[in-house]
């Protein structure tokens, strides 16, 4: 595996895979918004704004599990010194902020009808709201850091830190009491829906997720080539200073 | 026909929450995705430039 934490051997997989898992993205988003928006049910009690659900819960999954990657990837980044694995966790963080930014507004657009109210300070909703503000420290930290390996090693331990936050969200809802219902798929026992409401959910979570996927190659790709260009403009920096001193020096002998 | 599509469009009475929240979902994805491949089409031309004028490793 690690043979693929080569930038160009990276490069080579990702233009092969990327095809396929847009081709994928695309299929799985059209069965799953066909069957989300018209062949499910409505839900026995809450009508069909339950079909809110199938864009909210595959972005607050995505929120956590593109969380848990970037962590992860900081990990590595800090351990082994893997220059892919800082550019892996600086490409999800958009992509998880974005999730997250999803899964905040359908929520509220979802609690209204369902707690009648947008917004309420509870544990799980505060909770991801950090996870966003998390996200958004993250790349504003990057960004302020001109030099790749400082602002490498300064993001990596905000991702690191920051995941304390996800076991929190996930558990909020049992620690604490919350508006937000406990988990419904993810249980010991079976799942706590029928198959006709959790194959939509499913299917739009594999299109979310798919849609990452595709994504998160597309922004390393993008930052590989980035750090090769700033790379190139560096040596070329290098280079005309070394001949400008060449000068100087040749210039300077030369004089009587 | 025309029934059949409005009742579905008004969702229960719930149309106000649910549009909206796909019409979020599908800005923001959509978004991302549309940055997304703008910025990595500009890198490509940009390293494959850098390529042509010669050899690079990163």
């Amino acid at each position: 595996m690690w043979s693929f934490a080569n930038p160009q051997r990276f490069l080579g997989l990702s233009r092969r895979l990327v095809p396929w898992l847009a081709s994928a993205t695309g299929l799985l988003f059209a069965a799953g918004l066909l069957d989300a928006l018209v062949l499910s049910p409505p839900d026995y009690q809450q009508g069909e704004s339950v079909r809110m659900m199938y864009v909210h819960v595959p972005a607050s999954w995505m929120a956590l599990f593109v969380y848990t990657l970037m962590a992860g990837a900081s990990l590595v980044f800090l351990v082994w010194r893997h220059a892919l694995a800082d550019v892996a966790a600086r490409a999800a963080a958009p992509l998880g902020a974005g999730f997250t930014a999803v899964s905040l507004a359908t929520g509220s657009l979802w609690g209204k009808p369902m707690w009648g109210t947008f917004w309420v300070w509870d544990a799980r909703l505060t909770s991801v709201l950090v996870l966003f503000f998390l996200y958004i420290g993250y790349i504003a930290l990057r960004g302020a850091i001109e030099d790749e390996t400082r602002a490498g090693r300064a993001g990596a331990v905000l991702a690191l830190v920051g995941f304390v936050n996800v076991p929190i969200i996930k558990f909020s809802v049992d620690w604490w009491n919350t508006l937000h219902q406990p988990a419904s798929v993810s249980r010991l026992d079976a799942p706590a829906i029928d198959a006709s409401i959790l194959t939509p959910l499913l299917l739009m979570a594999a299109a979310y997720m798919a849609l990452f996927a595709t994504l998160l190659l597309l922004r390393m790709e993008t930052e590989i080539y980035a750090r090769r260009v700033r790379a190139a403009a560096m040596r070329e920096v290098a280079a005309a200073q070394a001949r400008d001193e060449t000068g100087e020096a040749a210039g300077a002998a030369a004089r009587p | 026909m025309m029934g059949g599509l409005l009742h579905w469009l008004a969702m229960g009475g719930y149309w106000p929450f649910v549009w909206p929240a796909y019409a979020v979902a599908a800005i923001v994805l959509g978004g991302l995705a549309a940055e997304t491949v703008r910025r990595h089409r500009a890198a490509r031309i940009r390293a494959a430039a850098l390529e042509r004028a010669g050899p690079v490793n990163s």
